[in-house]
């Protein structure tokens, strides 16, 4: 066996999966994963563990794979992250841990998010949960939202002992992992539904269907209900859109309304409510992990699609799996190109996109060259549906409600790094609530930050 | 699990339920809604706050069967409960800010419309009780289709009731009854209009040219309810606003009543529009804005 190439891990085929929302990729069995592990050097100075943002002892674990310890390496990976079978699934391991491991100097680097997959999905179906507090401390801590932010920040404060509601907008927890991210990239019920059982087996009581700052604001949590400390990590679910003509044509979509019928409402199935309609014809703007989701979602329920992206093909920020899967299921990439206009019919459906194309100029200040229209180059493309993908924003709903809190020019909440706390007392926040739109490893290390913070916060009132 | 503690069919087609959700009774204003979900399976279905017991934690919805969710929902009992029930959503009524000795110098009329009478009134019955006074008009298609008369009576001060075929009280639309209100002097210097869309865009086409400054609830098709998928959206004035955070009160002379009519057909087949015409025959007017009829 070829030390320098991975182990490659089975995938369902391309014109298979184009058709089906079952998980593209199937994993390791416990073979594949003890060869993969085989390859890693155990490195004493490993930089792998540099780019993995909670720093999971990655030698450590592997080196438990290696020998077939699978219940060990879980706990090794246990004692810093919370969702393993997440993370392994969607980190954008290319440019964090798997792009500094030392083995991708020469040749291809170890497939670590794969193995942190097995691990995590093989502790899952031997029933291995993470270990309880031995006993309650008797402090109240509320936590906003059940994204990763908070499902780590309220895991790790339970594992102290401390006494944790989260409380959760809408009818399900687990936040854009359940109405952001397609079953067929990371499963509902197998991983993500464990996943929170996990959290919830530590002692974390989840309440759904409570708006914080609608159904009852953090003053009140904090003044009427006995919390005295309050994490946030209520995402950034604000979708954007253009404010080009057409936009509010019938068959325009934000990507968020559209994922989330999908996701969330499950709307691929037949025997639920929510209806979704993807036409014949999909043109989805964007290039993000959110427009690839999208599209290949339409894709599923049968459309053409075309990715239009006003960069190129270096630019697109997704994660190269995706982009990879994309392409392979038939997605069209119309690149450097950006809509102007969207056309609308004399019933008020949206039939097509007006579009120019692009160049790329001078780099800007993020260091990516910025796209420049070039003129007279505008044509038009046909299609019934559109689906704005273009990011988004934290919801005002909390910063507005609460007293005290300071947020930035961005909305974005203000929040020190090394503890999450913000300008209000008590009061924490971390995740996509104060990065803006980021990533699902990003969050969790600042929801493990933050339950630090609180930790040392409350211990010495 | 949410229960429900009372269920009552108000006309043909039109129920109220009580449901036990002390989450939302608490803190809840007139002018908020819920969305509710009946099962796993279910759509997330919006509906207005209709009034709320506090001590009680319950809080009453009307609502109207229009399609498959709604229609699901009649065969809810007394004792069955919702799997999920959240609120209170979007903004309170800016009624309920205003000072109230302003309010007491002010005209004010509701123009209700349908099942929106059901959110009409908690905002009469509040002013009521805060001794301020209101007229209230209220229309259905015909008389059997009429809710809350009773109740409506002990607390608005004129209460003028119309359907559209005659069959009870004045015949002809709530426009038409403001417009003859107006014609015979009487005078209003605010007004709230609750209905159908196609009726709240009749209304604020009216205040306009008699410069009543009108606020309208729109309805539009939700799914979160809490600004994160943009479902909602709507234009008011030059901007795009998200009813479900925005509103769901917006300035009726400001709103684009033909776009939001349109985008709330949106998920409606061709078969659907077909079906609700062979339903009701010669009485379909298009009047609910389900259509574009
Ligand atoms: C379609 C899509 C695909 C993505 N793909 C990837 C990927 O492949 N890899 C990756 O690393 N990242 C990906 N991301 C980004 C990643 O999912 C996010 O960065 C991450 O989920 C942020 O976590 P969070 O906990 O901060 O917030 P969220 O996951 O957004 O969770 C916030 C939660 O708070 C709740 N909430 C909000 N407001 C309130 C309130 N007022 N009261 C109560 N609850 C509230 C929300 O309902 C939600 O459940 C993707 C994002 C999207 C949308
Ligand atoms: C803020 C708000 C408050 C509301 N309050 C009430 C209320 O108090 N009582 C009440 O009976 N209804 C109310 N509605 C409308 C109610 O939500 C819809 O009637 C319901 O969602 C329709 O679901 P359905 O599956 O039965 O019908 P569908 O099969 O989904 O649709 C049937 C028809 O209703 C239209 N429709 C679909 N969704 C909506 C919607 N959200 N609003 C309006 N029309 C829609 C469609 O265009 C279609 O023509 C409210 C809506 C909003 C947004
Ligand atoms: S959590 Fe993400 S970055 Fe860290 S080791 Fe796992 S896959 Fe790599
Ligand atoms: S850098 Fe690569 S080879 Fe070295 S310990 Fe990490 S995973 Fe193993
Ligand atoms: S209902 Fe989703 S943003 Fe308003």
């Amino acid at each position: 066996m070829d030390v320098l190439t991975r182990v490659p891990v089975r995938e369902q085929e391309p014109a298979v999966r184009a058709a089906n929302f079952e998980e593209v990729c199937l994993g390791y069995n416990e073979e594949e994963a003890m060869a993969e592990a085989a390859r890693c050097l155990n490195c004493k100075n490993a930089q792998c563990m540099k780019g993995c943002p909670v720093s999971i002892n990655i030698p450590g674990f592997i080196a438990e794979v290696k020998e077939g310890n699978f219940e060990a390496a879980y706990h090794v990976i246990s004692e810093s992250s919370a969702l393993p079978a997440v993370c392994g699934r969607v980190c954008p391991q290319e440019t964090q841990c798997e792009g500094k491991c030392i083995r991708g100097i020469k040749g291809e680097p170890v497939a670590i998010g794969k193995l942190e997959r097995f691990v995590a999905d093989w502790a899952r179906e031997h029933g291995i949960k993470p270990k309880k507090a031995e006993k309650l401390n008797g402090h109240k801590v509320a936590v906003i939202g059940s994204g990763p932010a908070g499902l780590t920040c309220a895991g790790d404060l339970a594992k102290l002992g401390y006494d944790v509601t989260i409380f959760e907008a809408l009818h399900q927890a687990g936040g854009v992992l359940v109405y952001g991210i397609p079953e067929f990239r990371l499963p509902k019920q197998k991983v993500v539904a464990a996943e929170v059982e996990n959290v919830k087996a530590l002692g974390v009581k989840i309440e759904t269907n409570v708006v914080i700052g609608k159904s009852v604001t953090i003053d009140e949590l904090m003044d009427n209900e006995g919390f005295e400390a309050v994490f946030i990590g209520s995402g950034a679910g604000l979708p954007r859109f253009m404010g080009i003509p057409g936009e509010q044509a019938m068959g325009v979509f934000s990507a968020n309304e559209f994922l989330t019928r999908n996701n969330l409402m499950k709307a691929f199935l037949d025997n639920y409510d929510t209806p979704i309609k993807a036409g014949k014809k999909v043109i989805v703007v964007g290039g993000g992990n959110v427009a690839m989701d999208a599209a290949r979602t339409a894709r599923r329920l049968g459309a053409e699609v075309h990715i239009v992206y006003r960069r190129g093909e270096e630019e697109l920020p997704a994660r190269k799996e995706e982009v990879h899967h994309a392409k392979e299921e038939g997605i069209i990439f119309d690149l450097l190109q950006n809509p102007t206009e969207l056309l609308v019919d004399e019933n008020g459906c949206v039939k097509g996109a007006k579009v120019i194309k692009m160049e790329l100029g001078e780099p800007d200040a993020s260091g990516r060259r910025s796209p420049v229209e070039i003129p007279g180059s505008e044509y038009e493309i046909e299609a019934d549906t559109v689906i704005m993908s273009l990011g988004t924003s934290p919801n005002p709903l909390i910063s507005s409600t609460t007293k005290g809190l300071d947020i930035n020019r961005r909305k974005c909440i203000i929040a020190e790094e090394e503890t999450g706390a913000t300008s209000k007392e008590g009061v924490y926040a971390g995740g996509d609530a104060v990065t803006g739109a980021a990533t699902v490893i990003l969050a969790m290390g600042a929801g493990k930050a933050a339950a630090k913070g609180i930790h040392e916060y409350l211990s010495n009132k | 699990m949410y229960p429900i503690v009372r269920r009552e069919k108000l006309a043909d087609k039109i129920y109220l339920m009580d449901v036990k959700a002390p989450r939302v009774a608490q803190y809840c204003e007139p002018g908020q809604f819920v969305i509710v979900k009946i099962d796993e399976e279910g759509e997330r279905i919006p509906l207005t706050i209709c009034d709320y017991d506090r001590e009680e934690g319950t809080i009453t919805i009307v609502f109207q069967t229009v399609g498959a969710s709604t229609e699901r929902m009649v065969s809810l009992q007394e004792g069955d409960a919702f799997e999920d029930f959240v609120g209170p959503l979007g903004c309170p009524s800016d009624l309920i800010h205003e000072d109230i000795e302003e309010l007491k110098k002010k005209k004010i009329l509701f123009v209700a419309g349908g099942v929106g009478t059901a959110p009409v009134y908690p905002q009469v019955k509040w002013l009521h009780e805060h001794g301020v006074d209101c007229d209230v008009i209220m229309g259905s298609r015909n008389k059997d289709l009429l809710i809350l008369e009773d109740e409506m009576k002990k607390v608005a001060t004129n209460l003028y009731v119309t359907t559209d075929d005659g069959s009870y009280g004045f015949k002809g639309t709530g426009t038409a009854q403001l417009q003859e209100l107006w014609d015979n002097g009487n005078r209003y210097d605010h007004c709230v209009a609750i209905g159908p869309m196609i009726m709240m865009k009749f209304v604020c086409k009216l205040t306009k040219e008699l410069g009543i400054p009108t606020v309208v609830s729109m309805n539009p098709i939700m799914v979160d309810g809490t600004g994160m998928c943009g479902a909602c959206r709507l234009v008011v004035g030059d901007e795009v606003k998200f009813a479900c955070v925005d509103g769901p009160e917006f300035d009726g002379h400001l709103v684009d009543f033909d776009q939001a009519m349109r985008r709330q057909a949106q998920y409606k087949t061709e078969e659907g529009r077909a079906m609700l015409k062979l339903q009701e025959g010669a009485t379909h007017h298009g009047g609910c804005g389900n259509c574009n009829s």
